[in-house]
């Protein structure tokens, strides 16, 4: 990009990059012989990002290989993340701007790129020439074995047979430590203060970008995304060019064996928030996709329940304020306000709405459901009125036949692809006959199995469970009507159930034990238990995130009460 | 903080194995083959601290569903079975020796013993003394299968000599083939075992060539040496050779008593007690209705009529010289509480007079002297007979009668 020189062809100053790593003029497709020195900008063709500040770089003869550096690894991932992301529907913004303009943050805040580099802390190159007894006498430099035991939230890692296990073999295997240039450095810094960047962290970012720009991907989707295949993750390496070679302590950072959960994507990114002082986000306001009242009106459709429902959701959303602008705009740093997960806040407004309107004791609303039964045989007009016990085996149903879909699709996750991965050149072989015999294998019995395995991933979808009104069987509910379960009084529709159990009436700190309270099997009526279930499923959370959120809203709903019969009681003790 | 429920390689696998499992149990290969599809990847990942390893797995439930699976060839089966034989070194002699088996029972012989030729052949350092018992195995099976043309060689020989004809040609293999066999067997009944098989044929090389005390030295081992696990088949081989040697009553008798002592419901507990009845020792005859007793005392005995006629015989003999009736007493004495039930009910009675008679006249002469001309079952069965105008069962009846005091000596 800083080459300003006219084309020898066309006069014309509109140069890109060939792969190659030379100039050729886009209007007139002439190669240049100049090239860049630095072969990072291959990676990055739309950025005006500066390149990474280091030494020149050598080509290695041996195997093709290039100096590479972890963060440039994590550079790609993340490109691709986002042009997965923008093939999705967002907006080419995020790419181009936002994720990039957080990423460059990141790396000056972490003093990876973009600032000199602190003395001292020259990168080792591990690799090549190193002799185990160097690896002995230098109490500074961490054994290979050190590094391979440091523990990762990722669990386990290929692991070449008796390679971690066995100490003898550390003087084999000094020969290569990682194909990049700081790997082994990578894992070992103290990484409290600098935010080491990991695999589900690029979600983190994107989450981040997602959020900046507002996009109505929440995050539970994004996950889900993540796991049908449909953003890169598992495996991005092997969209790595062929000069970045992957190979030891790489594979640590780089090579992922098990899915990221909500809540570690979620605190790490309002972590890396803070980290990078960004101000205060974009207001999510109520015409934005992200408020409550429209989550809720998502997800009431998908959960098959009556249109209705929403006033009841939006009635609850104002009482309790949380659709304030700023209760829901993401503040960083900001220690004192709870953090909001939209997705799960949705979905615990509609449980609690649920409560409010049905009980959910495994009576009351049976009951109503037989009122409104009898009311549906004898008397259709109007349309029909809601009956719990039609909606529960309906849903049930479906929501059966998803659940076994996706356990099986989660036994038939295939964690490997065609790139081999190895610790060092050593094993190399070893791995590839593997490879070979594994690839036989699935041939063959995969010919016995019968059906076509899924070639392709199914296409990205909003919703997982649809419901038609078209369907003459009455499998839809969305125009189903509350009147069964509403009274007038006043000139206002009250709900006809007079009570409601409080899932807990005292919230626990969250810093202390991880959660607002505690979702034991037992304590709570099956009703609850199932609806829970539910949004669980369609979120792909544990069901004990959304009974967290569930309780802060009832206490922030009944606070007068709590509060009364806190200070009645604190009276009658005195 | 504790992510339990976070989904990693190992769970998805551990899940997958499960789903092979249920798919296995309920005969569903096709969905087997899918599940192990997605199974296989696990082979790329070390798991030498578990138990059992993702090759052992693959090798067992592989071999499982393309054994059943109708699409399945048995070119196909062999390929995957060399493939297994390269996955892990220190299995390799068992996995030949299981891909012999599934050859052995898909009838392909030669297939077999081309395997356990190449399989003896094969040595990898310090594995070949590791696996040192999977290659006797393997010695030992394809001694067998020497012993099977051994014994092929011997039909068309013997169907030559009746036809006039001598065939050298045949009888020179056919040596050929003992010679290989016998030395693999000899070799594998050393070990302390249960090598029913092995030795059986070894002994019946041994008998054809004539070298009996050989043959009885083998069996005398395998019966009595006690390194080996008690086996009755043992002893039944033994007693059967003997019995083929023309061996006294002494000997025969003393081959089967320790298989009385083990297996008292033995089908050879019948020989045991006729052997024993005839002796001129009280002694002997004692045990003989010891015996018989004991083997009528397993459901499997109850319609066998050969078993209750040496017992009628036996209690008639005793009641009619009127020595040694405490002998009856004391068997009776733990059985009376419960054979009525089991042996002599009215029902047992009705359906034993309408499916077997001789049997319910053996049982009847029992159950009359042992509970009385007055019980259930010889009321029954003795009247039936005399409305049929049967003989023997008017003598029965009358013989009952006639020793109705023994009964209350007995039962007293």
């Amino acid at each position: 990009r800083d080459f300003n020189e006219r084309c020898a062809q066309c006069s014309e100053v509109n140069w890109g990059l060939t792969d190659g790593g030379r100039f050729y003029c886009r209007s007139c497709h002439h190669v240049t012989e100049r090239t860049r020195e630095v072969v990072n900008t291959d990676f990055i063709t739309n950025s005006r990002v500066q390149t990474i500040s280091r030494g020149s770089r050598k080509q290695e003869e041996n195997d093709g290989g290039c100096e590479w550096y972890i963060c440039e690894g994590f550079q790609l991932v993340l490109k691709k993340q986002a042009e997965a992301l923008e093939a999705l529907g967002v907006c080419p913004q995020m790419k181009d701007e936002i994720l990039c303009n957080f990423w460059r943050c990141y790396l000056q805040k972490s003093k990876q790129a973009y600032c000199k580099r602190p003395a001292g802390e020259t990168v080792k190159a591990l690799s090549v020439c190193e002799s185990s007894t160097d690896v002995d006498s230098d109490p500074e430099r961490p054994s290979l074995l050190h590094l391979l035991s440091l523990s990762e939230s990722e669990g386990d890692l290929p692991t070449d047979c008796s390679f971690a296990s066995s100490a003898s073999k550390v003087s084999e295997s000094t020969s290569v430590y990682s194909g990049s240039v700081d790997g082994s450095l990578y894992l070992m810094k103290n990484q409290k203060e600098k935010l080491r960047m990991t695999m589900p962290m690029t979600l983190s970012f994107c989450y981040m970008a997602l959020l900046w720009l507002r996009e109505p991907i929440t995050l539970s989707e994004l996950l889900r995304f993540v796991v049908e295949g449909h953003i890169p993750y598992l495996n991005v390496f092997q969209h790595f060019p062929e000069k970045m070679k992957l190979c030891g302590l790489d594979l640590r950072i780089f090579c992922v064996e098990s899915w990221p959960v909500y809540e570690e994507v979620f605190n790490k990114m309002h972590e890396l928030a803070a980290f990078l002082d960004l101000p205060r986000f974009p207001d999510i306001t109520d015409s934005c996709l992200l408020h409550p009242d429209m989550l809720c009106m998502k997800y009431l459709m998908e959960a098959n329940l009556p249109d209705e429902l929403h006033n009841w959701t939006c009635r609850v959303v104002k009482k309790i304020g949380i659709g304030e602008v700023d209760f829901l705009t993401l503040m960083p740093g900001n220690k004192s306000t709870r953090k909001v997960k939209y997705d799960v806040l949705a979905a615990a407004i509609i449980v609690v709405v649920l409560k409010l309107l049905f009980l959910l004791d495994d009576h009351y609303e049976w009951l109503l459901s037989e009122f409104a039964e009898e009311r549906n045989k004898n008397n259709a007009e109007g349309g029909p009125y809601f009956e719990f016990k039609k909606w529960y085996e309906v849903v049930k149903q479906s929501l059966d036949v998803e659940q076994k879909k996706l356990d099986e699709e989660r036994a038939k996750c295939l964690w490997r692809c065609e790139k081999p991965l190895f610790y060092s050149v050593k094993n190399k072989s070893k791995v590839l006959k593997r490879r070979q015999m594994v690839v036989n294998l699935q041939n063959q019995f995969g010919k016995l199995s019968g059906s076509v395995r899924r070639a392709e991933k199914p296409n990205p979808s909003t919703f997982q469970l649809s419901w038609s009104e078209e369907n003459t069987d009455g499998s839809c509910f969305h125009g189903h009507s509350l009147k069964g379960v509403l009274q007038e009084k006043c000139g206002l529709l009250t709900a006809m159930n007079p009570d409601y159990w409080l899932c807990t009436v005292k919230l626990c700190n969250e810093k202390l034990c991880g959660h607002l309270a505690h979702y034991r099997e037992v304590e709570f009526p099956q009703s609850y238990h199932f609806v829970l279930g539910l949004f669980s499923f369609l979120l792909r959370i544990q069901p004990s995130y959304i009974h967290d959120e569930v309780c802060m809203i009832e206490h922030k709903l009944f606070n007068k009460k709590l509060y009364k019969k806190l200070k009645y009681n604190t009276v009658l003790r005195k | 903080s504790s992510h339990e429920h976070k989904l990693n390689f190992r769970k998805s696998k551990e899940a997958c194995l499960s789903y092979i499992q249920d798919a296995l149990l309920q005969k569903q290969w096709k969905r087997a083959a899918e599940f192990l599809t997605c199974y296989v990847e696990s082979l790329e990942k070390d798991y030498s601290r578990e138990h059992i390893g993702p090759s052992e797995m693959i090798w067992r439930i592989g071999t499982e569903i393309l054994w059943h699976h109708s699409q399945s060839s048995m070119k196909e089966f062999n390929c995957f079975m060399e493939q297994m034989k390269t996955l892990g070194v220190k299995r390799y002699l068992k996995v030949c020796l299981e891909h012999v088996f599934h050859l052995l029972c898909n009838g392909q012989i030669d297939e077999a013993y081309q395997n356990l030729s190449l399989a003896e052949s094969w040595r990898f350092g310090e594995q070949t003394a590791i696996q040192d018992k999977e290659m006797k195995l393997i010695e030992a099976y394809r001694g067998l299968l020497d012993y099977y043309s051994w014994s092929k060689q011997k039909n068309i020989l013997l169907e030559h000599s009746e036809d006039g004809f001598s065939d050298l040609a045949v009888e020179q293999e056919m040596h050929g083939y003992f010679r290989k066999a016998a030395v693999s067997l000899k070799e594998i009944i050393k070990i302390p075992g249960v090598w029913d098989v092995f030795v059986k044929c070894y002994v019946d090389l041994l008998e054809f060539y004539g070298d009996h005390n050989e043959a009885r030295q083998v069996l005398n081992e395998y019966a009595y040496n006690s390194k080996f696990p008690a086996n009755p088949n043992a002893h039944v081989y033994l007693y059967q050779f003997l019995k083929r040697q023309g061996e006294s009553k002494k000997s025969l008798i003393s081959a089967l008593k320790i298989l009385h002592d083990i297996v008292p419901s033995h089908e050879l507990m019948i020989d045991f007690n006729t052997m024993l009845q005839k002796s001129k020792k009280r002694k002997k005859r004692r045990l003989g209705l010891e015996v018989i007793f004991a083997a009528l005392d397993y459901a499997g005995w109850k319609e066998n009529a050969k078993a209750w006629s040496c017992l009628a015989r036996q209690v008639k003999q005793i009641v009619i010289s009127e020595k040694h009736l405490d002998w009856i007493k004391q068997e009776w004495n733990s059985r009376k509480d419960w054979w009525p039930a089991f042996h002599f009910s009215r029902y047992l009675a009705k359906r034993n007079w309408q499916e077997n008679k001789s049997l319910s006249y053996e049982k009847a002469l029992v159950a009359g002297i042992l509970l009385g001309k007055d019980c259930k079952y010889f009321k029954y069965v003795s009247h039936q007979g005399c409305k049929a105008q049967l003989k023997k069962f008017r003598m029965l009846k009358k013989f009952v009668n006639r020793h109705n005091p023994v009964y209350l000596r007995i039962s007293g």
